[in-house]
């Protein structure tokens, strides 16, 4: 993509270039100015100064001197440091796998012919419209330990007798929470792999149809092939924003119970800024990275493989 | 563009299935598309149930059937705007949303044209480190930020959030509009700079009104994800009259107080709407934001 916005460029007349050549990297800086001061001061230097903060004791009102990797050891020992990062893989793990599922079967049921095709789509993307906490609070009063619609609803259909405490047990909240982020990450995955879809050739299906192709041997050998591209970027942004969610824990179990859905962000926040303990909140948050890392490495060179494979595009 | 290529993609699709026969349509598309419908929709139904239903009726499952009312009561979302500051927090929310989506918006304006049409040297490294600052998530950012923001002297006021929040939302829209200004022919801006316009004419006197679509889609993606944000503005606000709506509904009203859903889900209710009608009249805009950001 950057080579074909470089080719108009060259297309223009020597004399144009030449005097466009003096300044235009002049130019380029003042136009660039805001953004990058926006990016520098309040993403590039925090970024930098959370890695530093993690290696200090730094608190509340009182900047920390450095002290090595002393934080580290001190969450890494720490065993409810070691359940945060399990719930944060095992979250992030069943949430995204889920979501990839429905996602997809949501978005090859929407490329269909279906009648009042672009209101269901409207329709189905309101769950990534509204504010997260907003429909967390809707799912904690479904989730309500007594009161739940649910529970009311199982016991109307006469399958459970006792109402279910889906935020009170450690597994019952654990799959509460990754129900809920699941439910608000399907809209977004359906209709960016829908518009992946809808670039597919139906001629593709014709002739696969033709030569005898199952549904399955389709959806295997022609949509999930050319699908890949969009499926990397899609899932690498689900895994980053599922694995640092925040929101979604913080109203509906605020960690608990007994830290059965702590994550690492939430834990971080609980440490730094409740505790007051910036240095080791830092290091915890700083402790995230290399899974992002890891997270973008692998979809990275995924999407390289494959674009490989079918030639250029 | 999603909408342009989306009909044709359609028309012919409908070529192949007519070999499925209708009961067979029914239980392989209608029933699992009906079920995710329902799924997806039912916590906004249950929302606005609850903040319309009389206080006695909320906690009582058995005499009335929590699924519809039949004496809807406008209680509780009159006590909310009446008797609370929530209308106070939704102004905060939206004089938050607004003045950062039109910083972000200037800026990645500037920065999406400097990269695609003026071509510095090192034009496509920064446009990669733009898209890399896009996958920085905000919750490995606030505990520093929160010192910064503190240096800075900006702590508990509303500019800590309005200028944090561009640092979300540049990243996504440059990313949008380069891909709107690439769409728009190169000779149009030759045949300017040949009539001796500048580059700051040509931006906005023939790019800027080619990209309209293109700055709405990023605009009013910008909003729906500042009125969205949590973690910031939780961080970086103490006094109550300085929230936003994600912030304050959670810390005010999450007391031991028995009857406190309906005024909950009546605030979340109210706190959701504005963004649904904002999407209502922008659907194609908002998909093809999100389409638009991913695909390149």
């Amino acid at each position: 993509m950057a080579q074909s916005a470089a080719a108009p460029g060259g297309t223009m007349q020597p004399g144009l270039k030449e005097r466009l050549a003096t300044n235009r990297n002049w130019l380029g800086f003042w136009y660039m100015v805001p953004a990058m001061a926006f990016l520098v001061l309040f993403l590039a230097y925090p970024l930098g100064l959370g890695v530093w903060l993690s290696f200090t004791d730094a608190r509340i009102g009182r900047p920390g001197v450095f002290i090595g990797i002393e934080n580290y050891e001190w969450v890494l020992g720490d065993r409810k440091f070691q359940d945060a990062v399990f719930n944060t893989l095992f979250y992030t793990f069943v949430a995204s796998v889920a979501k990839f599922a429905i996602g997809l079967y949501l978005a090859i049921l929407l490329n269909k012919h279906i009648p009042f095709k672009a209101i269901v789509r409207a329709v189905i993307l309101i769950p990534f419209i509204v504010p997260t906490v907003l429909s967390a609070i809707a799912f904690w009063w479904i989730f309500d330990p007594q009161f739940s619609i649910i529970s009311w609803g199982l016991k109307k259909a006469g399958l459970i007798t006792g109402n279910v405490d889906f935020l009170g047990d450690a597994w019952n909240a654990r799959w509460s929470v990754i129900f809920a982020n699941t439910w608000r990450g399907v809209p977004f995955i359906a209709i960016t792999l829908l518009a992946g879809l809808q670039t597919v050739s139906p001629s593709l299906y014709e002739a696969a149809t033709l030569d005898g192709a199952s549904p399955w041997q389709m959806f295997r050998h022609i949509t999930y092939p050319l699908l890949t591209p969009i499926i990397a970027v899609v899932m690498t942004f689900s895994v980053l924003f599922t694995f640092t969610d925040f929101q979604l824990i913080k109203v509906l179990t605020n960690g608990g119970p007994a830290g059965a859905t702590e994550l690492m962000a939430t834990m971080s926040y609980n440490t730094a800024i409740l505790g007051g303990k910036i240095g080791e909140g830092a290091a915890i948050s700083t402790a995230m990275i290399p899974f992002l890392l890891g997270a973008i490495m692998i979809s990275w060179f995924g999407l390289q493989r494959r674009a490989w494979q079918q030639g250029e595009n | 563009m999603s909408a342009s290529t989306s009909q044709p993609a359609a028309d012919a699709s409908e070529g192949m299935s007519y070999l499925d026969t209708l009961p067979r349509r029914i239980i392989t598309v209608y029933v699992p598309l009906a079920l995710i419908m329902i799924v997806l929709l039912f916590p906004f139904y249950w929302m606005a149930i609850t903040a319309i239903k009389p206080k006695e009726h909320l906690l009582d499952l058995e005499t009335h059937n929590p699924l519809f009312t039949l004496s809807p009561t406008f209680e509780h979302i009159r006590a909310l705007l009446f008797e609370t500051e929530y209308p106070h927090w939704l102004w905060n929310t939206m004089y938050v949303s607004v003045a950062a989506t039109i910083l972000s918006l200037v800026a990645s304006v500037l920065a999406a044209y400097a990269i695609v049409r003026i071509r510095y040297t090192g034009a496509n490294l920064v446009g990669g480190l733009i898209f890399l600052a896009y996958l920085v998530p905000p919750s490995i950012l606030f505990i520093p930020l929160s010192t910064v923001v503190y240096q800075y002297g900006l702590f508990d006021t509303q500019f800590a959030l309005i200028l944090t929040y561009p640092t979300i939302l540049i990243p996504f829209s440059t990313w949008l509009l380069m891909g709107y200004f690439k769409t728009i022919p190169y000779e149009l801006e030759e045949c300017a700079l040949i009539d001796g316009a500048s580059r700051f004419e040509i931006l906005t006197k023939i790019v800027l009104p080619l990209a309209i679509p293109g700055l709405i889609s990023a605009g009013i993606f910008c909003l729906t994800l500042c009125w969205n944000e949590f973690i910031y503005a939780l961080t970086f606000i103490n006094s109550q009259d300085k929230k936003t709506v994600p912030v304050a509904i959670v810390t005010a009203f999450t007391d031991g107080d028995q009857y406190r859903w309906g005024s909950l889900m009546a605030g979340a209710l109210v706190g959701s709407l504005p963004l649904v009608v904002l999407y209502a009249f922008f659907v194609e805009h908002y998909v093809s934001a999100m389409t638009g950001a991913v695909k390149e």
